[in-house]
């Protein structure tokens, strides 16, 4: 998974690229946990516009980081959604808590 | 039977994004839409996460079989382990269940298996394994 960041006050864009399935959440995870290290960030943008595959686990690595924010009043965004993404997210019910643009 | 194939891999993570690669060169002979093969990889990297994390628990020397069968336009996929087996299949069935929440998984997996394919069953013993057979019609809406 490739990750390329970029940071405005409170706000941390973060553009994945690569195939988000449990080989490689663990990665994906520990690479946004490393970002999200620097508790001014409140809000997360997750652009998944180079997300190539998805499965559950990386719904999984979302919710994960979405608690992470919302222990310390923020937000998560997810962005750029295939069609095959954005039908794992509407099933899971995941757009209740996370907002999508 | 028109056609058909197996594959033996261990149980490696890296082998989730093989798995979902071969099964999509073997539906490929079916013409599928690209909506359709997405379905197939997606279920298919469900079940092979699933033996990988719970039948085996990162055993990496355990076998995972991958067959997948053609009948017409009807495909049938199934993933079998010899891992611990599942004791509650109902339990594992629902939706955000997680056995192991501890690894942030979502507890969707059968969930999505089952809205991307027609038709899932589970088979398993405890201590002897889990085969997950999964059907799916292909070009259902026919493309020419």
């Amino acid at each position: 998974m490739e990750i390329n960041a970029s940071k405005r006050g409170p706000r941390l864009h973060v553009k994945l690229a690569g195939e988000l399935d449990h080989h490689s959440a663990e990665q994906t995870r520990n690479m946004l946990d490393t970002l999200l290290k620097d508790i001014t960030v409140r809000d997360l943008t997750l652009d998944l516009s180079g997300v190539s595959f998805m499965d559950s686990a990386g719904l999984g690595v979302i919710l994960g980081r979405y608690r992470i924010l919302s222990m310390r009043g923020g937000h998560l965004t997810v962005t750029g959604m295939s069609g095959a993404i954005d039908r794992i997210f509407r099933m899971s019910g995941i757009y209740a808590i996370v907002d999508r643009q | 039977m028109d056609n058909w194939m197996e594959l033996t891999f261990p149980s490696l993570s890296v082998n989730e994004g093989f798995a979902r690669a071969a099964t999509a060169a073997f539906a490929a002979l079916l013409n599928p839409t690209i909506d359709e093969l997405s379905d197939l990889r997606t279920a298919v990297s469900e079940a092979v996460t699933n033996a990988i994390i719970h039948a085996y628990g990162n055993d990496r020397s355990a076998m995972i079989t991958l067959r997948c069968e053609a009948e017409g336009q009807r495909l049938k996929i199934v993933v079998k382990d010899t891992g611990c087996g599942i004791a509650d299949i109902e339990l594992a069935r629902r939706p955000f269940y997680t056995s192991k929440p501890e690894l942030e998984r979502s507890g969707m997996g059968f969930a999505v298996m089952e809205a991307f394919m027609d038709s899932v069953e589970i088979e398993s013993s405890p201590g002897e394994g889990t085969a997950v057979i999964m059907e799916k019609q292909i070009g259902s809406i026919s493309a020419s």
